[in-house]
């Protein structure tokens, strides 16, 4: 028996491993995790330059970055308004289909019969396509946000759905068997064991579910709406203003990303056990 | 010092105190499972009786229904005939008054040694204070001290199963169930995890109930071996392995009643079903 702890797997930069790489990781290795990212992304925008400064192509096709750039500082106040209605829109259906996704992976994997009815009808609602049923969202619920909400939440109610169900199944089937000679409640083996290993699975679910809800509020807005950022790029699509469409799509990809880090930091507080984050804080 | 023993019903009872019956009782034990196209028959016919304060060993070959044997027990498989009592009354559901280790440590990733030891104490609502004393206790026998604070993916295979056989022995289990804990371990660990378990059964005079696959296992930690063979599975023989005071690994395993014993036990299961 050695009375020794073994180490995780260490990741590719952690040749040596030490116990004061827990801590911090070698410099070296971070300097180049972002190094080529972000060598990468300037040389896209170097051939963006390219390009567009040569007139190669026209503007209205693609507009240059310093255009883009100024329809982004000259309509601040503009694109701050309808980025705002889009991401409450977001957000609230991002919120509705977590909850009621997780709601129902529960139901399913507690009850069989639960199972039997909502897999059909989850399995339908996804596989009919989204941008085609907006327009009926609009005709029930008007031009509100509503319908805009509706779209992100069966957007991104299919991934939370699949994640928390897989996650809750993959709880170690030794353990419950171990809870029930512990005499302890359903609810209290949920709280204190399912959920838990639940986590991981869930969390990297909500992850594609954050980024296809922001697709979701624009699907809702192209089919009727007058604010949000949908609204904004068929707009500046019918005035040929392809340097606001442009803004617009960055500040759409910006959504994503923030809704998508916010829960990568919610990962690193909820499940700094898991082996997917144990690799990244140690490398 | 080594008593062979065939008769199954007495148990010579290890323990320095017991309260009279038997702390097991497994009487006309069948256990038949029914799938789609087949009924297979795990148990047949199993008549055992375990006394407070044995160590039992149950050997067998993969597929005897020793685990299986074991898991009705706990309370974890339904017996399809026979009786099953646990301190006098029938088994019908998952047992609480059992502690239970199974061959992976079973451990909650997100807890750290010693949480994941309280994590009996929590589901069974026992008061705090007495759990973390417990708790202490334990990781001191079981030389987990140093580690409480680490998680599970920190701790060797051998550690995870010290603490999970602690969150077994947490709540002062009447008996202690034990299914092949050591079978993944490496065969040094298993050695040490071997002598330290016999050494703290010595300690505590608790009832254990282990299966496992290993014939020197199955000798040198038990008062009593119980060896099984499988379709369907039923008892075959019983040794009584009686040496007095503490057992040293060595000394133990060149005894020669003790190699008579494992010997033979060998015999009975057919040396190539067996990988010890």
């Amino acid at each position: 028996m050695t009375h020794q702890m073994e180490r995780p797997p260490a990741g590719p930069q952690a040749r040596n491993p030490t116990p004061s790489q827990r801590e911090g990781p070698p410099r070296a290795s971070n300097w180049l995790a972002y190094t080529y990212p972000l060598a990468f992304l300037a040389l896209a925008v170097a051939c963006w330059f390219l390009v567009t400064g040569g007139g190669l192509v026209a503007p209205y096709v693609l507009p240059s970055p310093m255009d883009t750039w100024k329809a982004f500082a000259d309509n601040t106040g503009y694109l701050w308004t309808h980025t705002l209605v889009t991401s409450v829109e977001t957000v609230i259906g991002f919120v509705i289909a977590s909850v009621v996704g997780v709601l129902v992976a529960v139901a399913m994997v507690y009850s069989p019969t639960m199972e039997k009815t909502f897999y059909p009808l989850i399995l339908f609602a996804q596989v009919i396509p989204k941008i085609a049923i907006a327009p009926l969202f609009v005709v029930w619920l008007g031009f509100g946000p509503s319908p805009k909400i509706l779209v992100a939440v069966l957007m991104a109610f299919f991934p939370v759905v699949i994640s928390a169900l897989s996650g809750l199944r993959s709880v170690d089937p030794e353990l419950l068997e171990l809870t029930s000679t512990m005499g302890a409640s359903k609810v209290k083996t949920f709280c204190k064991v399912r959920f838990p290993a639940a986590l991981p699975e869930l969390l990297s679910g909500l992850k594609v579910a954050a980024t296809l809800a922001v697709t979701g509020a624009v699907v809702g807005e192209f089919v009727g709406a007058n604010a949000g950022l949908g609204y904004v790029i068929l707009q500046a699509n019918g005035t040929m203003d392809t340097a606001m469409l442009f803004a617009a799509l960055f500040i759409m990809s910006l959504l994503g990303i923030v809704l998508f880090a916010l829960i990568q930091i919610a990962e690193y507080f909820l499940i700094p056990w898991h082996a997917s984050r144990r690799s990244r804080t140690r490398t | 010092m080594f008593a062979h023993s065939t008769d199954a019903a007495s148990g010579p009872g290890a323990g320095p105190e017991g309260p009279s019956g038997p702390m097991v009782s497994v009487s006309g034990l069948d256990v038949t499972f029914q799938s789609k196209d087949r009924t297979v028959r795990a148990l047949s016919d199993i008549d055992l009786q375990i006394e407070t304060g044995e160590f039992i060993s149950i050997a067998g070959p993969s597929g005897c229904g020793k685990s299986t044997l074991l898991r009705v027990i706990a309370g974890l498989t339904r017996a399809s005939g026979g009786h099953v009592s646990l301190r006098g009354t029938p088994v019908q559901g998952p047992r609480r008054d059992v502690g239970f280790v199974f061959q992976r440590a079973a451990l909650l990733d997100w807890r750290n040694a010693r949480d994941n030891i309280l994590f009996q104490a929590e589901m069974r609502g026992l008061p705090k204070a007495w759990a973390r004393e417990r708790a202490d206790e334990l990781i001191a026998m079981t030389g987990l001290t140093g580690f409480e604070k680490a998680m599970p993916f920190e701790l060797s295979g051998g550690m995870q199963q010290r603490v999970s056989l602690c969150r077994a022995l947490l709540h002062r289990p009447d008996v202690l169930l034990m299914d092949e804990p050591f079978g993944a371990l490496d065969a040094l660990t298993r050695e040490t995890m071997n002598v330290e378990l016999r050494r703290l059964w010595e300690a505590t005079g608790m009832t254990v109930v282990l299966v496992t696959h290993s014939v020197a296992e199955a000798v040198y930690l038990a008062s009593r071996s119980v060896v099984m063979s499988p379709r369907p599975g039923r008892i075959v023989e019983q040794f009584t392995i009686d040496i007095p005071g503490p057992r040293e690994y060595e000394t133990a395993l060149e005894h020669p009643d003790f190699q008579r014993t494992a010997g033979r036990i060998r015999e009975l299961l057919g040396s190539t079903s067996v990988n010890d």
